[in-house]
């Protein structure tokens, strides 16, 4: 295994570490699906995105916009630990007057690029800073990453057909296939299957991976930014609470649960025991 | 542009976006394929690259017009009001409103003025909708006059606006080349005896109904809202200190438009008797305005009566 792709899974692996120690100093909080897009973050964040921690609005940055707000806590993890702002800060997670609200607020949070929470709406304002990007030829990428059951909601597929019918090529959309949702599992509540032929049918470049391997998804987006004339979707595989035994095995309990002291400890050790 | 009676506001809507784009980079302009109706369609052969058609699909259209914001761009959106409402009003509210994004929403043929749309296109709740959200301006222009001298201040106004605009040739009310200040309500016609507070087509109502009951001996003040929010509470409760009473004129429902802000404004500062002509719990229907105006009871003998009643009570 080459350095980088050890550097990332070390990234990936503090970031989990911050979501359990974020979400835990509150108690309660969306923790499987913050873990299950620890990877792509640590990969987004620790090689691909070009931003820069003292100027969170730097002009020509690229953006990513996570359209499943809830994941907020994971985004915060990430920007923490590429020094945004101090890790200590992470233990003020939905406490009055935080920076950090449980949704993703791009009015409260350094270096978080757009408001969400609304479930359906990101995915539409990427589009939008995609073009934005365009007409102010800064060259950046628009990174966007939705949920699958939001992917249910109909906006989601208003923007999936405008980024599609307009070549908008500077988009990366990433889905968190972890294959549930808060009251069941996709597939008995609302099937996304046939999920990557819908994104091939709307005129995305498709890639369909394991979507906790940081390999994988390093390995997706840098053919993904490779290739011009085409939105990108890249459907990660994810495991709901990935990294942490009990948050895996809550399975669809894993949206919102309650993580206490003693839970914390025995996440941490098996976070810092796993690779 | 020279205006004149025969003007359209959709034509001072296009001049003004028209010469904003070439001046500044920053505009947008977004339709949901209804380009054609607010004229907007031209704009996209100019500007093809800042004059976008997302389709039918108003949700994606703010959201776009949201992502656009925060890259620096002011986006006009534009669509009927009803779709720039109530179908967008989540889109309006967190995209847009609550993420703090400059996106100017312009929602066309308000109330009555839909015709021969019908019940569907007829929006008697976009005001409502949108003063509900914090942080929008809501305005909705008087007649060309006015509009072209609002719509600078709405491109300067560094937060969201609501425009609710006519895209025909409502009656002039005021004289070519009138300054107008948009958080400013406009005394038309000074009065003693009571005041009416009146917004888009029935401003032209309220002056009508004033001429009639000056006949009758009857004085009132006649106030032009076209900016509901934030209400220049101060104008109307200068006039509800003198007058005593007041009745409100709107084409949209009286719950949770121009009236209620009205009342709302009186009952905290100077509570005074008074009546809000506007649709009391009625959808929308097919018909000219001529008739809609009788079916919802929004024609000048309405409003000489209502300000009869409202007298009574005062006296």
């Amino acid at each position: 295994m080459d350095a980088e792709i050890i550097r990332l899974k070390e990234l990936a692996k503090n970031i989990r570490a911050n979501i359990v120690e974020a979400i835990a100093s509150i108690g309660v909080g969306h923790i499987g699906g913050c873990l299950s897009i620890a990877d792509v973050l640590a990969v987004l964040y620790g090689k691909h995105m070009r931003y820069d921690p003292e100027n969170p609005k730097m002009a020509g940055r690229d953006r990513l916009i996570c359209s499943k707000g809830h994941a907020g806590p994971a985004v915060y993890s990430a920007l923490a630990e590429v020094g945004f702002f101090p890790k200590e800060e992470l233990k003020t997670l939905n406490k009055g007057g935080t920076r950090l609200p449980s949704h993703c607020d791009m009015n409260k949070t350094p270096g978080v690029d757009m408001t969400a929470g609304s479930l359906g709406q990101g995915l539409s304002a990427a589009v939008g800073a995609a073009i934005g990007s365009k007409l102010s030829k800064d060259g950046a990428t628009i990174y966007a990453i939705i949920g699958d059951g939001e992917s249910q909601e109909g906006q989601i597929w208003e923007a999936a057909m405008y980024a599609g019918s307009h070549h908008i090529d500077n988009l990366i959309v990433f889905t968190d296939y972890n294959k549930m949702q808060l009251d069941g599992t996709t597939a008995e509540i609302n099937d996304l299957e046939p999920l990557t032929d819908k994104w091939r049918a709307f005129n995305f470049e498709v890639w369909n991976i394991p979507g906790n391997d940081v390999e994988a998804i390093d390995k997706a987006v840098t053919e993904a930014k490779a290739v011009s004339g085409k939105p990108k979707m890249i459907v990660l595989n994810t495991v709901k609470g990935k990294g942490v035994s009990f948050v895996e095995a809550a399975k669809v309990g894993s949206h919102s649960m309650s993580v206490s002291e003693s839970d914390r400890e025995r996440a941490l050790k098996e976070i810092e025991g796993g690779c | 542009m020279e205006i004149n009676e025969k003007t359209l506001m959709r034509d001072v809507f296009i001049n003004f976006l028209r010469e904003k784009m070439t001046s500044d980079p920053r505009v947008v302009v977004i339709d949901a394929d209804l380009a054609k109706c607010a004229g907007t369609l031209a704009l996209e052969k100019e500007f093809p690259d800042r004059a976008l058609n997302v389709g039918i699909a108003e949700a994606n259209m703010t959201g776009i017009a949201a992502g656009l914001a925060t890259y620096g761009y002011i986006p006009f959106i534009t669509s009927f009001a009803p779709f720039a409402s109530r179908r967008i009003a989540d889109q309006a509210m967190i995209s847009v409103c609550y993420a703090k994004q400059n996106v100017k929403i312009v929602g066309t043929d308000p109330g009555i003025a839909a015709e021969l749309n019908g019940g569907t296109h007829m929006p008697f709740e976009d005001v409502a909708i949108y003063r509900a959200i914090p942080d929008i301006l809501i305005y909705e222009p008087t007649d060309a006059v006015e509009f072209a001298a609002a719509l600078p201040q709405i491109f300067d106004y560094p937060k969201p606006v609501y425009i609710r605009m006519h895209r025909k040739n409502p009656p002039l009310v005021h004289e070519p080349g009138a300054r107008f200040d948009l958080m400013k309500a406009d005394v038309l016609k000074e009065g003693g005896d009571i005041t009416f507070v009146a917004t888009g087509l029935m401003v032209k109502t309220a002056l009508d109904a004033a001429a009639r009951l000056e006949d009758e001996g009857i004085s009132a003040e006649v106030i032009c809202c076209p900016v509901c929010k934030p209400l220049d509470t101060q104008t109307l409760v200068t006039s509800f200190r003198k007058t005593g009473c007041a009745l409100t004129l709107e084409n949209h429902n009286v719950n949770g438009g121009l009236g209620s802000a009205v009342a709302e404004a009186a009952a905290e500062n100077c509570p005074v008797p008074m009546y809000r002509i506007g649709v009391r719990e009625k959808f929308g229907e097919v018909g000219k305005a001529d008739y809609l105006r009788k079916v919802y009871s929004l024609e000048t003998s309405d409003a000489v009566a209502a300000a009869k009643r409202v007298l009574a009570v005062k006296n």
